[in-house]
C-alpha cells in the first residue's frame, strides 16, 4: 500500500454558512459566507491560496457547471480551480483535491469549497431529474428515500429483526440528532423531537416516516489547508492534520451480481478497512473519538456503524439503544446534528463534517462541546443508492497522534 | 393440412371496477345509469396499454412453444398507442420474435380482431401466425360505455398441423353501418341510440353471414356448442341464437358481469374463454361485429385436451382484486384535471437514437450470460460483472423476461411522482443469476411483500412523455402468485 496521507497536511482553516432554508441568498452568497470565516480563520489572504476544488452535485439548480461560479464568487486570481461532482461525497471530494495538492507539493496552500442551494424547486425533497439517458430507460422510479428504505427490508431480512425494534431504533438516531442540532446554531433543523413523534410521523418510503430523512438544505462550507510546516510558519498551534482520505466505488456488483445481500454497504467497507490502515488505527471503536457519517436517513446511520466496523454485524440496534453514539455516549455520532438536522446541501456536507471535527478539537464547539478531548475524527460520505455508490471515508485528527 | 389454432391465450388485467361504484359517481346526474351499476369491469393499471396486455396475451399463449416458429404477428386494436409506429413491431421485439417476422397492424372498426384471425387463417399454409387483439378505450365518465368497456387482450396462434381447433369456414360481409364511431384526434366513443343498433344492424347483418358461413362449413345451426357473439347489449346473442336456430343453450357468456366489453379483443377474449371449456368435436362460432360481420367455425380436436394450461381468459378472470375506488380510474384515464405536483413535470424525453441501441435491453429484456464463468447479468456489459472472471466481449445474449425471480428488497415510495402512488419497487433477484432494481406493478396493498418472495417480470409502460406524445416501455417485477 502507498504511504499514504497521514499526516502530510495540515487544517489552516474552516468556514460553514448557516444551513437552510435560504431563501434570500444565491449560492455565490452562502460561499462568500462560509469563506470569509475560513479565510479570517486561516488568517491568510485569497492572493495565498494556489489552488482551488468547488464541490457541488445539483449544479443546475444553482450555479451551472466548471469552476467559474467559485473564481467569481471569490474573486480567485487566476488560479486552477477545479470543480468536482460524486453525488454526496461531492464536498470531500474538493477536501481530497486540495489536500492532494498540498500533499504533492503542487500547491503550498490549497482551498476547498462545497456549496448546494436546493431549496429553489418548488417542492420538498431533493430535485427529481434525469439520471442519464439509457439509465432513465430501465432504472426503477426511485426517491432517495425509497432508495435507501431497502436497506431496511434486507437488514431486516438478514439478522431476523423485528420491523418494531428497528424502526425504534431508527428513531433513537434520529432523536438524538434533533437534540444534539439542538444545540448548534447553525443547524437546519434546531428542535427536539421525541421517539413517538417520529413513529407517528407520516410514512414517506417504508419504513421511513418524516423524521427518518435528514433535511433537504441551502448551504456552504470551506476548508484552506497546508503543509503542517507553513501553518506553523503562518503561528498555527496544535495542528489538526488529515489521518486518511479514502472512497470507494461501486462497480456493479451490488446491482448487477448476486453476492451482496443489500443489508450493507460494500463501498464503506472497503474505504474504512483501507482509510483506518491508513490512519494506522487498529481499534476504531476504541480510538475514534467522534463521528459524522452520512445520517441522510436513519437506516443508513445504522448500517454504516456496522460497515465502519464499529458496531458488531447484527449489533448496530443494540449499541444505538445503548446510547453508545449519543452526545453523552461513549463515541458521539452526529454531535452536530448530522445530516439530519445540521442539514444536507450535498456539495457542502463533507467540509461540514470535518468542520464539526475541526471546532471540537480545536474546543470551539459551543454548547455541543465534547468534554473529553477529541483525537480522532472520522467523517463519512454516501452518495447514490446503496445498490450503487461512493463512500468516502475521511480522518482527521491531533497532528501526531 | 388442416388450418386452424394451434394455442390459445389471454390476459385480463387484475383490477376490477366495481360498476356501483361508477354509478354512485353519475346517478346524480343521470339516474338512468343506476340500472348498469351492476357486477365489475376489468381495469387496466396506468402502465398498461393495448400493447403490453397484448404482450402478456401472447405470452400466455406461445408458454412453451418454440417462438422461432412463428412467421407472423398480426395486431388488432382500435386503441393503438402510436398511430404512426407499428405497434405490432413493439410486442414483436417483447416476445423477442425475431426480425424476420411479419408484423401487421389491423385497426379502425371492433371487427378489427376477427378480421386478423380470418387473414392468419388464410395465410396459415405459409408457417404459424401469431394473432393477438388488444384493447384499451377511453371512455367518458357518466356514459353507459364507461360501465360496460372493459381492458383486455386474448391471443391465437394459428397454423397447421396438430391445431387444437380446426378451422372449418368461415364467411364476411362489410357494410358501412355507423353506429358509432371516433373520429381522428378524438378520444371518445360517439354513439347511436342502442334499439336502432339491435334491430337494423345485429339482427338484420349478422344471420345472413352465419348462415353463410355454416353453408360453406356444411354445418347445421342446431350443432353449434358455443355461439360467441361479443355485444355487451343483453339479450341479444340469445335472440340471435333464437333467430338463427342456434341452440340457447350454445350462447356464449359475454363476460359482461366480470369483465366488459373489450373492444375489438372481445370476439377472440370470447372465443380463447370457449377453447378453455371445450371438449373434441365441440363447434365455435366466434362472430366479430363493426361495419359489417365476420363469422369464423372452429371445431375442437383431440389436441386440445393435451394442450398445456393456460391461464387465459378464465385463469386471469379468478385472479382478481376489487377495486372500489373510482377516483383511481378517473386518475389512470385522465378524465379530471388533476394536481399532480412539480415532481412530476420532469421531462421524459426519450433519445430515440439511445433507445434504438438498447432496444434489446429495455424492449427485449435481454441480459447477458458469460461464456467464461457463466455468470447471467444484467444489462449485458462489455466486461463480465462476476468478481473474479474480469472477461471481456465474453456474454451472449440472455432472455430473462421468463427467469423465475425473488425479491431481495422492497419499499413503497411515497416521494417520487408515480400515477399511482406509492411506487413500489426493489431489487429483483434472479435463480439463474442476475438481478435488477425494478419497479413492481400490481402490487396489492393487501398483500404484504416479504423478502424472498417469488416475482415474476411483466412489460409495461415505463415513462409516459406527455409533452410529445411518446411513452418508453420496459419489464417491471409483480408478485409470481398473483400474476401468471
Amino acid at each position: 500500500m502507498a504511504s499514504g496521507i497521514r499526516d502530510k497536511v495540515a487544517i489552516l482553516g474552516m468556514g460553514c454558512a448557516k444551513f437552510g432554508e435560504r431563501w434570500d441568498r444565491n449560492a455565490d452568497d452562502l460561499i462568500v459566507e462560509a469563506y470569509s470565516e475560513a479565510l479570517a480563520d486561516a488568517g491568510i489572504e485569497t492572493k495565498q491560496i494556489d489552488a482551488a476544488w468547488f464541490g457541488t452535485a445539483i449544479e443546475e439548480q444553482h450555479v451551472g457547471k466548471s469552476g467559474v461560479p467559485l473564481a467569481t464568487a471569490l474573486r480567485l486570481p487566476y488560479i486552477p480551480v477545479t470543480r468536482v461532482e460524486n453525488y454526496c461525497a461531492s464536498g470531500t471530494e474538493a477536501f481530497r483535491g486540495a489536500v492532494y495538492a498540498v500533499a504533492s507539493g503542487a500547491a503550498d496552500i490549497a482551498l476547498a469549497v462545497g456549496v448546494e442551494k436546493l431549496k429553489d424547486t418548488g417542492y420538498g425533497g431533493l430535485p427529481q431529474r434525469g439520471r442519464g439517458s439509457v439509465n432513465d430507460l430501465y432504472w426503477a422510479n426511485a426517491s432517495a428515500p425509497g432508495s435507501f428504505a431497502q436497506l431496511a427490508a434486507a437488514y431486516s431480512a438478514k439478522h431476523s429483526v423485528n420491523a418494531g425494534d428497528l424502526k425504534r431504533a431508527m428513531a433513537h438516531i434520529s432523536v438524538k440528532s434533533h437534540d444534539n442540532g439542538s444545540r448548534n446554531p447553525k443547524a437546519h433543523l434546531q428542535n427536539k423531537i421525541n421517539e413517538e413523534k417520529v413513529l407517528n410521523a407520516p410514512m414517506i418510503a417504508d419504513p421511513l416516516g418524516l423524521y427518518d430523512c435528514c433535511g433537504v438544505s441551502d448551504g456552504s462550507a470551506c476548508a484552506i489547508v497546508t503543509t503542517p510546516d507553513i501553518a506553523r510558519g503562518l503561528g498555527k498551534k496544535d495542528l489538526i492534520t488529515v489521518k486518511a482520505l479514502q472512497l470507494a466505488v461501486s462497480n456493479g456488483t451490488e446491482a448487477q451480481h448476486n453476492s451482496w445481500d443489500g443489508s450493507y454497504f460494500m463501498t464503506t467497507r472497503k474505504a474504512a478497512e483501507r482509510a483506518y490502515k491508513e490512519a494506522d488505527i487498529a481499534k476504531p471503536r476504541d480510538q475514534i473519538s467522534l463521528f459524522e457519517v452520512h445520517d441522510c436517513f436513519s437506516i443508513t446511520e445504522l448500517v454504516t456503524m456496522e460497515d465502519l466496523f464499529i458496531s458488531p454485524e447484527g449489533g448496530a440496534i443494540k449499541d444505538v439503544m445503548d446510547g453508545f453514539y449519543d452526545a453523552d455516549g461513549k463515541v458521539p455520532c452526529q454531535i452536530d446534528g448530522g445530516l439530519k438536522c445540521f442539514g444536507h446541501p450535498i456539495g457542502a456536507s463533507g467540509l461540514r463534517m470535518i468542520y464539526e471535527m475541526y471546532l471540537q478539537m480545536n474546543g470551539r464547539a459551543g454548547e455541543r462541546q465534547r468534554e473529553q478531548d477529541p483525537v480522532f475524527g472520522l467523517t463519512h460520505n454516501l452518495g447514490g443508492f446503496p445498490h450503487q455508490n461512493v463512500s468516502s471515508v475521511t480522518i482527521v485528527g491531533r497532528e501526531g497522534a | 393440412m388442416t388450418a386452424g389454432i394451434l394455442a390459445y391465450g389471454g390476459y385480463i388485467p387484475k383490477a376490477r371496477l366495481q360498476r356501483a361504484e361508477i354509478a354512485k359517481a353519475h346517478t346524480w346526474f343521470n339516474p338512468g345509469l343506476r340500472g348498469l351499476g351492476k357486477g365489475e369491469r376489468s381495469m387496466s393499471n396506468w402502465d398498461e396499454d393495448s400493447v403490453t396486455m397484448a404482450v402478456e396475451a401472447s405470452r400466455d399463449c406461445l408458454a412453451e412453444l418454440d417462438r422461432n416458429a412463428v412467421t407472423g404477428l398480426y395486431m388488432a386494436s382500435t386503441t393503438y398507442p402510436f398511430v404512426d409506429r407499428q405497434n405490432s413491431g413493439i410486442v414483436a421485439e417483447a416476445l423477442n420474435l425475431g426480425r424476420s417476422i411479419q408484423a401487421v397492424d389491423l385497426s379502425s372498426s371492433q371487427r378489427a380482431g376477427t378480421s386478423a384471425l380470418m387473414l392468419a387463417l388464410q395465410a396459415a399454409s405459409s408457417g404459424p401466425v401469431l394473432v393477438v387483439a388488444s384493447e384499451k378505450r377511453r371512455t367518458k365518465a357518466a356514459s353507459p360505455l364507461e360501465f360496460t368497456c372493459g381492458d383486455g387482450a386474448a391471443a391465437l396462434l394459428v397454423g397447421e398441423g396438430e391445431v387444437i381447433a380446426k378451422y372449418l369456414g368461415g364467411a364476411t360481409e362489410s357494410v358501412d353501418f355507423v353506429d358509432h364511431f371516433r373520429g381522428e384526434g378524438e378520444s371518445f366513443d360517439y354513439t347511436w341510440e342502442e334499439r336502432w343498433v339491435r334491430d337494423e344492424s345485429y339482427m338484420k347483418i349478422v344471420p345472413g353471414v352465419v348462415e353463410a358461413a355454416l353453408q360453406k362449413s356444411a354445418v347445421s345451426a342446431d350443432s353449434i356448442t358455443t355461439f360467441c357473439f361479443p355485444a355487451a347489449m343483453p339479450r341479444v346473442a340469445g335472440m340471435l341464437a333464437k333467430k338463427m336456430g342456434i341452440n340457447d343453450s350454445a350462447v356464449a357468456d359475454n363476460l359482461q358481469a366480470n369483465c366488459g366489453e373489450t373492444g375489438t379483443a372481445h370476439s377472440l377474449v370470447m372465443l380463447v374463454h370457449a377453447l378453455e371449456q371445450a371438449s373434441p368435436g365441440d363447434k365455435i362460432l366466434a362472430v366479430g361485429f363493426g361495419q359489417g360481420c365476420d363469422v369464423l367455425l372452429f371445431e375442437a380436436t383431440n389436441a386440445i385436451t393435451s394442450m398445456k394450461t393456460r391461464l387465459g381468459i378464465g385463469g386471469h378472470l379468478a385472479r382478481r382484486r376489487e377495486e372500489t375506488n373510482y377516483n383511481r380510474f378517473v386518475g389512470f384515464n385522465e378524465l379530471l384535471i388533476m394536481e399532480r405536483g412539480i415532481r412530476a413535470e420532469v421531462d421524459k424525453n426519450t433519445g430515440l437514437t439511445t433507445l434504438f441501441r438498447n432496444r434489446a435491453m429495455t424492449q427485449g429484456f435481454i441480459g447477458g450470460k458469460c461464456n467464461e464463468c457463466g455468470t447471467a447479468q444484467f444489462p449485458k456489459s462489455n466486461i463480465c460483472v462476476a468478481p473474479d472472471c474480469a472477461a471481456i466481449d465474453s456474454q451472449e445474449d440472455e432472455p430473462f423476461s421468463d427467469k423465475s425471480a425473488k425479491l431481495n428488497s422492497y419499499t413503497a415510495d411515497g416521494l417520487t411522482y408515480t400515477p399511482a402512488p406509492p411506487n413500489y419497487f426493489g431489487m429483483v433477484q434472479f435463480d439463474e443469476g442476475g438481478r435488477l432494481m425494478s419497479d413492481f406493478t400490481d402490487v396489492d396493498p393487501n398483500v404484504e411483500l416479504v423478502v424472498g418472495m417469488p416475482m415474476r417480470m411483466v412489460f409495461r409502460v415505463k415513462d409516459y412523455d406527455k409533452r410529445r406524445g411518446f411513452r418508453r416501455y420496459f419489464w417491471k417485477a409483480t408478485p409470481a402468485d398473483v400474476a401468471v
